[in-house]
């Protein structure tokens, strides 16, 4: 019993030094990381949905606080106006989040367009919702303030085809985007005239 | 001790080369030489998680329960392949997206846990680093000498830069899975001929 416990302490310990090192380096590390994520995962994907904005969205962003975490909002400017804000939401899939972003017209409060950005998804299957532009383009124009759903789950979205739960998981982080674009719309507009 | 440090050192680059004279560790040896910069990468993702986790299991070898041990080395070697995770996405992002999911397989590597099962559970200190650095580097070696062999062939570029005139046709084959496979044996069967002499 005395043995027994003591691998058990031994092994404990490994770990929790090895938690405590790992700790430090994402740490140290996370800065640069979202730097590079901007720049090669977002940035293609921002291009893309806001493709025919003036500006660069991901040079042109601010930060909202929302509760305890900060979200970053990327800009676009369309006929000279900065009336577009495009943000990043998660939705669950089958292999982990599903990062998507949304871009969203201020005025009309209308789905600019979307992007998935990171996901673990199976490559062939639920990594398509990625690769289909047709299954993101489905978004285009409707509007934020309504929540979405496959049709296979009483929605209007077609979901990919053999990845009805990658599909589930996009349509949920658009939903969570509708949450946060309510809740924090006014915080918005009031970054974007400063 | 038997040998010398440099024998140790030396031993991971001819007599004990990994993919071809251990044969193991074919997984990303097969999947990741597809391109020369992939095949670097690779083998020195490998060759640091193999030092450290050879050094630390060396100087701990006294404290590590022989019942437990197998568990503790692989605390170790993930901490060391999460760590290698975490740098290449903060500094090469773009090696780090197409090695994709062989990073944290480094983990799993026949290579890694065998060293340390091995030698650095029974050895010192700068036996294990020399042991570790030399497996390493024949690693990595072998890596780039597969990867320059079915990039040259399989798509006529070197470290993405073409190397044949535009009449050059690309053996595609080479590229694909099963040219991984007969490159690797064609290299194995060299060494043996060579190695006969």
């Amino acid at each position: 019993m005395r043995n027994m416990l003591k691998l058990f302490l031994i092994v404990a310990l490994f770990s929790c030094s090895s938690g405590a090192l790992l700790a430090a380096v994402k740490n140290s590390t996370e800065a640069r990381i979202e730097y590079q994520q901007l720049k090669f995962v977002k940035g293609p994907v921002l291009q893309e949905i806001m493709a025919g904005c003036s500006n660069d969205p991901l040079v042109d962003r601010f930060k909202v606080k929302d509760g305890e975490e900060e979200r970053s909002f990327f800009v676009g400017v369309f006929d000279g106006k900065r009336n577009t804000v495009a943000f990043e939401t998660f939705g669950k899939g089958y292999g982990g989040d599903i990062g998507v972003i949304v871009a969203v017209n201020l005025e009309s409060d209308e789905i600019v367009g979307i992007g998935v950005t990171t996901h673990s998804e199976t490559p062939g299957l639920g990594a398509r919702v990625k690769t289909e532009p047709d299954f993101t383009a489905q978004f285009k124009g409707l509007s934020i303030q309504e929540p979405y759903k496959v049709r296979g789950d009483g929605g209007n979205i077609d979901a990919v085809s053999g990845a009805t739960f990658s599909s589930r998981g996009v349509c949920s982080a658009v939903n969570s985007a509708e949450e946060v674009y309510k809740r924090l719309k006014p915080m918005i507009m009031e970054k974007i005239k400063a | 001790m038997a040998k010398s440090v440099v024998q140790e050192f030396q031993k991971g680059l001819w007599a004990e080369i990994p993919p071809f004279r251990l044969v193991l560790g074919l997984c990303p040896v097969l999947a990741v030489t597809k391109s020369v910069d992939n095949g670097i990468g690779m083998g020195i993702a490998t060759t640091f998680v193999l030092v450290c986790s050879n050094i630390i299991i060396s100087l701990l070898k006294n404290v590590i329960p022989k019942q437990v041990r197998i568990a503790c080395f692989i605390v170790v070697i993930a901490t060391f392949v999460t760590v290698v995770e975490l740098v290449m996405q903060a500094y090469t992002y773009q090696l780090f997206l197409q090695l994709g999911i062989f990073i944290p397989l480094i983990v799993v590597n026949c290579i890694v846990l065998g060293r340390a099962e091995a030698f650095a559970s029974k050895n010192g200190v700068v036996a294990s680093l020399a042991d570790g650095l030399g497996i390493g580097i024949g690693f990595t070696l072998s890596l780039t000498a597969l990867s320059i062999l079915r990039e040259v062939l399989g798509k006529g570029t070197f470290y993405n830069m073409p190397v044949f005139g535009a009449s050059f046709q690309p053996f595609t084959f080479m590229v694909e899975a099963p040219g991984a496979f007969v490159c690797l044996g064609l290299m194995l069967a060299m060494m043996n001929i060579v190695g006969k002499k």
